[in-house]
């Protein structure tokens, strides 16, 4: 009873939309940190994220683990990722 | 009733008590390391509103990855520290103290101290237990003879220090328990470290790896790595009777069907399961484990409470630092929108273990993952590990960013 009054309360979100699913997990190695291991993805153009995701998808990039990675992901889902990457600060 | 209840809850966490309209949803985390630090974090920055409580008994959190290169003496163990100082200053309320017990019909928990702390919902990331005596001696006391460091905390030192004591032409001996287990390749990491300080400190010393696995994690480069790196290391799977089946602490005896070994020096990884408040509070299952559903990560046994990391039955992902923080991403996003009145969409999971084979080359393994029903299984055509034949320059890169990997992890946690 008692949990049934208290997800009545209204929570207010910082976003306005959840993040495409997968999005979240790349901050795991791609960081906002003063001194990036991995390159910098937050904040760029999303065409270009968008373009390199593919190639890594394809095969076509040099890669040590973004093809293993992309390979898991269909063309429509890593364009919705570039696009959320490219509204990141 | 409830309105009292909230009175005392303020006054114990130190908080004056401001009266409220509209109370404010409670999101208690138990559990302070990579699950637990990052769902909080995440929660409080996707819904500032929400009043976010991290419970943790240790001031310090002591990290497990990178330790097997600080017990191989290569590398500084304040590496490892962490303190929650960032997480208090982000308006995350830190409470000090072990949960005994938690009370789910009733949205509520007991600390130490006997105080009882209401939730809107909880997240529980409390990690592993291990399975004293289901290898047979091997008890809290034996742990101070023959460590096992897979916990943090003091054990990483001791076993550190016990490895510089071997004596050249000595014995070292790493058991390894059957699957599942927390982090399925770093007993080999640990394994290669070892043995590269024993090859270059005590050239006549020895590693035997005793493994109740026949076969394990990025197995074909592990084995090509120490084939070629170290000759002082001999691995023995389960069929080739690897499985250590006794161990005596009394006289440092360790016990496969075949053979009894006497090393100078035994690590012995246990059994393991999830850690004792899940197994008490009734959120992990017969197999010792937290049954979930992989979309918001809330318990199959007790609704309200969601579990993320070590101590969740998740099927092919792995028990890893990487997974703990993406299920915890994942599910602080989806505990916010449920509290938001929203419906959460499954997410997508990703996995990356680093492995070091020695100190400038490491390997890796990847996993891309999709919830079927109560599971998580492997997308196909994903993931892999590092490739047998990559060059040299390849496995540095790959130690490179397993340095690089360890930094964003422990940011992400802990700031
Ligand atoms: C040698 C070694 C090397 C590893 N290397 C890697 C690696 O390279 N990459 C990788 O991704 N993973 C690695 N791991 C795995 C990683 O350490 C774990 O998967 C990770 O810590 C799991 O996170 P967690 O949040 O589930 O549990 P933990 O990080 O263990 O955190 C659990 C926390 O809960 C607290 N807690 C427990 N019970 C209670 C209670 N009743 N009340 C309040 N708090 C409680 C504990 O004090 C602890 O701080 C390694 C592990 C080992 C042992
Ligand atoms: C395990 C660590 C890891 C994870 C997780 C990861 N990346 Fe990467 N990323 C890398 C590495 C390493 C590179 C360099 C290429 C390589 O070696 O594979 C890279 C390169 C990139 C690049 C090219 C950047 C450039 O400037 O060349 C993009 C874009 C990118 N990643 C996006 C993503 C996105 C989006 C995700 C989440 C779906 C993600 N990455 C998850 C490690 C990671």
């Amino acid at each position: 009873m008692k949990r049934g009054v208290l997800l009545t309360l209204a929570v207010a979100l910082a976003a306005a939309a959840p993040p495409p699913p997968g999005a979240l997990v790349c901050s795991g190695c791609h960081a906002a940190t003063a001194d990036p291991g991995f390159p910098p993805i937050a904040g760029r153009a999303a065409a270009e994220l968008e373009a390199e995701l593919l190639a890594y998808r394809a095969g076509t990039r040099p890669a040590t683990v973004m093809d293993r990675l992309t390979r898991g992901f269909s063309p429509g889902e890593l364009t919705s990722i570039a696009a959320y990457w490219a509204a990141q600060k | 009733m409830t309105f009292g209840r909230r009175t005392l809850i303020a006054a114990t966490l130190g908080a004056p008590f401001v009266a409220q309209a509209q109370p404010k949803a409670r999101v208690i985390v138990v559990g302070g390391g990579f699950g637990g630090a990052t769902a909080a974090r995440t929660l409080k920055r996707v819904a500032p509103d929400i009043d976010v409580v991290l419970i943790e008994p240790n001031p310090v959190f002591t990290a497990c990855p990178a330790s097997n290169a600080v017990i191989a003496g290569l590398r500084d163990h304040e590496t490892l520290r962490f303190t929650y100082k960032t997480l208090e200053a982000e308006g995350i309320r830190l409470i000090h103290q072990r949960v005994i017990a938690i009370d789910a019909a009733h949205s509520s928990l007991t600390l130490a101290d006997n105080t009882r702390l209401d939730f809107t919902r909880a997240i529980l990331a409390p990690g592993i237990a291990i399975r004293w005596n289901a290898l047979p001696g091997y008890t809290e006391a034996a742990a101070a003879v023959m460590p096992h460091a897979w916990r943090g905390g003091a054990q990483i030192m001791l076993l550190r220090e016990r490895l510089a004591a071997v004596p050249d032409g000595g014995l070292v001996v790493i058991s390894v328990p059957a699957t599942p287990y927390r982090c399925p390749s770093a007993p080999y990491e640990r394994a290669s470290l070892v043995a590269h300080h024993l090859k270059l400190r005590k050239p006549r010393a020895k590693l035997i790896v005793l493994d109740s696995n026949d076969s394990f994690s990025m197995q074909r480069l592990f084995l090509a790595a120490w084939k070629s790196l170290y000759p002082n290391l001999e691995h023995l799977a389960l069929s080739a009777s690897g499985k250590v089946t006794e161990v005596n602490a009394g006289t440092g005896e360790i016990r496969t069907d075949f053979e009894t070994y006497t090393p100078d020096l035994a690590n012995i990884i246990p059994p393991q399961r999830a850690a004792d408040i899940a197994v008490q509070s009734g959120v992990a299952d017969r197999t010792g484990w937290c049954p979930i559903t992989p979309v918001t990560f809330e318990s199959l046994l007790c609704p309200g409470i969601h579990v993320i990391g070590d101590a969740t039955l998740l099927g092919a992902m792995p028990k890893s630092a990487f997974a703990a923080a993406a299920q915890a991403k994942a599910c602080a996003h989806a505990v916010a929108l449920i509290l938001n009145g929203q419906t959460p969409e499954p997410p997508h999971l990703l996995n990356t273990c680093y492995a070091l084979i020695a100190p400038h080359l490491a390997i890796s393994s990847a996993g891309v993952y999709r919830h079927h029903g109560t599971i998580l299984v492997d997308t196909e055509g994903a993931g892999g590990n590092s490739a047998l034949d990559a060059p040299r320059s390849t496995r540095e890169a790959e130690a490179r960013h397993a340095e690089a990997w360890f930094h964003a992890v422990t940011t992400e946690a802990f700031g």
